[in-house]
């Protein structure tokens, strides 16, 4: 697998691989990185009755059939969970899992995060309350923590942290959560029973915009863009329910295509 | 000036004077090693100006625990010894600028 390319694309649903086929034909190295295929809202749509040509459609067969036009096209797909992404010198850094990969230009496309944060949690983050376990694992060998896995890889993350010596209590119930704790984390509550726990590991699909892109230009929690889907920071698109509504894969699609010719007339004038 | 590693050793006496920045982190962890060139542009912008630093907490579980680092990359800033502002994850240049010159 490669590590760098023109254009890294973060998410896997409609936009991103939109954007990655209309990058891949103007002849950009692509790489998208984003949840297994099964983690989409479109993959898990019963049925799709509004995307234009396609009528009836199982949204599964739609998200396939992107799915294999893009890797047809020679897009590669690395199968992670984003963490982090910031401006290199040259381009940008993207991190996932314990890699990192470098780009040239970034299109943003992760859809939009379903629920908001826990009480405690945006308080806590960072005195306790931790969005990657293997960065921040190994600060608690031999301590009790809690993982709160609604991500796919959550059970992953869960052994890795079992393997370096945590003791680890698994939550995978989208439940009643508060994390207790003044200066750093005491305990979790969950569905009203407190735990008393060290570390609190949350790991959801998608991160909040602000932890995966901070200091990006927000509007009405989206990204905020222009007609060219270009944000606040030069050569980071975006595309997709991430940048506002309507949450439907033909304006996903659409905006897919625009942030990549963008992206590419980016690079091309670098 | 390149970035200074420090240890438990000289911690106190580097962050004693002046503006220092210190950067905790470790190998394992990815975000950190993306962060790594932003630090060092960091501290060529800052020559003569500020120290910036960086701690790697594998190796200084004491400073980690001192700081209350409980999340990597983790940024604190000292002015003359006293902690004046900390963040936590990976910051663009403009907040790391921010945080040094607030």
């Amino acid at each position: 697998m490669p590590n760098s390319a023109d254009i890294i694309i973060v998410g896997g649903g409609p936009a991103g691989l939109s954007a990655a086929m209309t990058a891949r034909n103007r002849a950009k190295s692509v790489i998208v990185i984003s949840n297994p295929a099964e983690a989409s809202g479109l993959y898990k749509a019963e049925r799709v009755d509004n995307y234009p040509g396609l009528p009836q459609i199982k949204g599964a067969d739609i998200h396939g059939a992107m799915l294999s036009h893009a890797l047809a096209l020679g897009a590669e797909f690395i199968t992670k969970r984003v963490i982090s992404a910031m401006p290199s010198g040259n381009g940008f850094f993207v991190s996932a899992g314990a890699d990192f990969y470098e780009c040239r230009a970034l299109i943003v496309a992760t859809g939009i995060v379903q629920s908001s944060a826990y009480p405690g949690e945006k308080e806590l983050l960072g005195r306790g309350v931790s969005y990657c376990a293997t960065c921040d694992g190994m600060l608690y060998r031999g301590k009790k923590v809690a993982v709160i896995g609604l991500s796919s890889d959550a059970e992953e993350e869960a052994d890795f942290l079992r393997g370096i010596g945590c003791e680890v209590l698994y939550f995978n119930k989208p439940q009643k959560y508060q994390i207790i704790g003044g200066d750093k984390v005491e305990a979790l509550s969950a569905a009203g029973t407190e735990h008393k726990v060290e570390g609190v590991f949350i790991l959801r699909n998608t991160l909040a915009v602000s932890s995966l892109l901070p200091g990006i230009e927000m509007e009405d929690n989206h990204i905020k863009v222009g007609r060219d889907m270009s944000t606040s920071v030069p050569g980071l698109f975006a595309a997709g329910d991430c940048t506002g509504r309507p949450y439907q894969i033909a304006k996903a699609v659409g905006e897919g295509n625009v942030a990549a010719l963008s992206a590419v007339a980016w690079l091309d004038k670098k | 000036m390149a970035v200074l590693h420090l240890t438990n050793e000289d911690f106190d006496e580097t962050i004693a004077e002046g503006t220092v920045l210190v950067d905790f982190w470790a190998s394992w962890c990815g975000p950190c090693r993306m962060f790594s060139p932003t630090i060092e542009s960091l501290a060529e912008k800052y020559e003569g100006k500020a120290k910036i630093c960086k701690v790697d907490v594998d190796a200084e579980p004491e400073l980690a625990r001192r700081f209350g680092v409980m999340s990597i990359p983790t940024i604190i800033v000292f002015r003359d010894g006293t902690e004046t502002s900390k963040r936590v994850g990976v910051q663009p240049m403009a907040e790391l600028e921010k945080m040094l010159e607030g």
